[in-house]
């Protein structure tokens, strides 16, 4: 029942709106007491190029890379220019206006905690 | 006499159609995922982690970026040896992991990159350095390696 919480959002036609082509980043979703903890991972892109925002049940993250310019003609080419963006749907049963966020080494940290209300309780007996 | 009555052809008639572009939507969206990068990277699918590896040169360097998110600097080996660059490394993935993961899709675990060096490099004088999860080893060419201007005169 759980894994329906934070649920990939499948409806991308917003992200070829405009022809750019993004990456999808490489996403682990774990569960915690607390709530639910999400690794998105985007070499290049540091605190300033990230843009995270929360429409509708809708979670976006994107990505603005910002490689480090090298004086030089590539010789060999592996990585892909483009900026990164993945979005995701969130139930209501999270608290979206408690969503923080970190950076570190391109490794972007998402915790979404649950509401109070949904959280495990122990209810005593009087 | 029953008279049909006249429907604009702008407008979606037949609701079923709808739903067969939500299925080519879904089908493009597999495209999207993030295994299907460019073909060299395909090879992680069956040997792990490939981080991509972008190589550079000018008239004074050989440069080499390689996108490694998320490691601690300490992990992260770099090595030079017979005109060939090895960064190997491993990275642990602490959380994200175990009974709770429900989506898996970063790596953790050994990786490990050779790329041959277009020219001799000064292997005294290597640098690198690690921001934003990008590795950027800069090997100085060596003395005769780079391109010299010879005046010759034409008797």
């Amino acid at each position: 029942m759980s894994n329906n919480l934070v649920r990939e959002n499948n409806r991308r036609t917003a992200s070829r709106r405009e022809g750019e082509k993004f990456i999808t980043p490489p996403t682990s979703v774990s569960e915690t007491t607390d709530g639910y903890l999400l690794e998105l991972e985007m070499p290049g892109v540091s605190k300033d190029g990230l843009e995270i925002s929360i429409e509708n049940n809708e979670l976006s993250i994107f990505g603005r890379r910002s490689n480090p310019t090298i004086d030089g003609t590539p010789v060999h080419r592996e990585s892909q220019p483009y900026n990164y963006r993945r979005s995701f749907e969130i139930d209501p049963s999270i608290d979206s206006a408690k969503i923080a966020a970190r950076v570190s080494q391109g490794v972007v940290t998402l915790t979404l905690p649950k509401a109070e209300e949904v959280k495990p309780r122990k209810i005593t007996v009087s | 006499m029953s008279l049909i009555r006249y429907q604009s052809p702008e407008l979606s008639t037949w609701p079923a159609l709808d739903r067969w572009a939500d299925l080519r939507d879904e089908l493009n969206s597999l495209f999207d995922l993030p295994t299907t990068g460019n073909f060299a990277r395909q090879a992680q699918l069956f040997s792990g982690w490939t981080p991509a590896l972008d190589l550079y040169q000018n008239n004074d360097n050989v440069v080499a970026v390689v996108e490694l998110p998320g490691m601690r600097k300490e992990d992260i080996d770099v090595s030079l040896h017979d005109g060939m660059l090895t960064i190997a490394g491993e990275r642990q993935c602490p959380s994200g992991e175990g009974e709770n993961a429900e989506r898996t899709e970063r790596f953790s675990g050994k990786f490990r990159r050779s790329v041959t060096l277009p020219t001799r490099v000064d292997a005294g004088k290597v640098s690198a350095s690690y921001k934003d999860g990008i590795l950027t080893v800069t090997l100085p060419k060596a003395e005769e390696a780079k391109p010299k201007k010879v005046e010759v005169t034409i008797a």
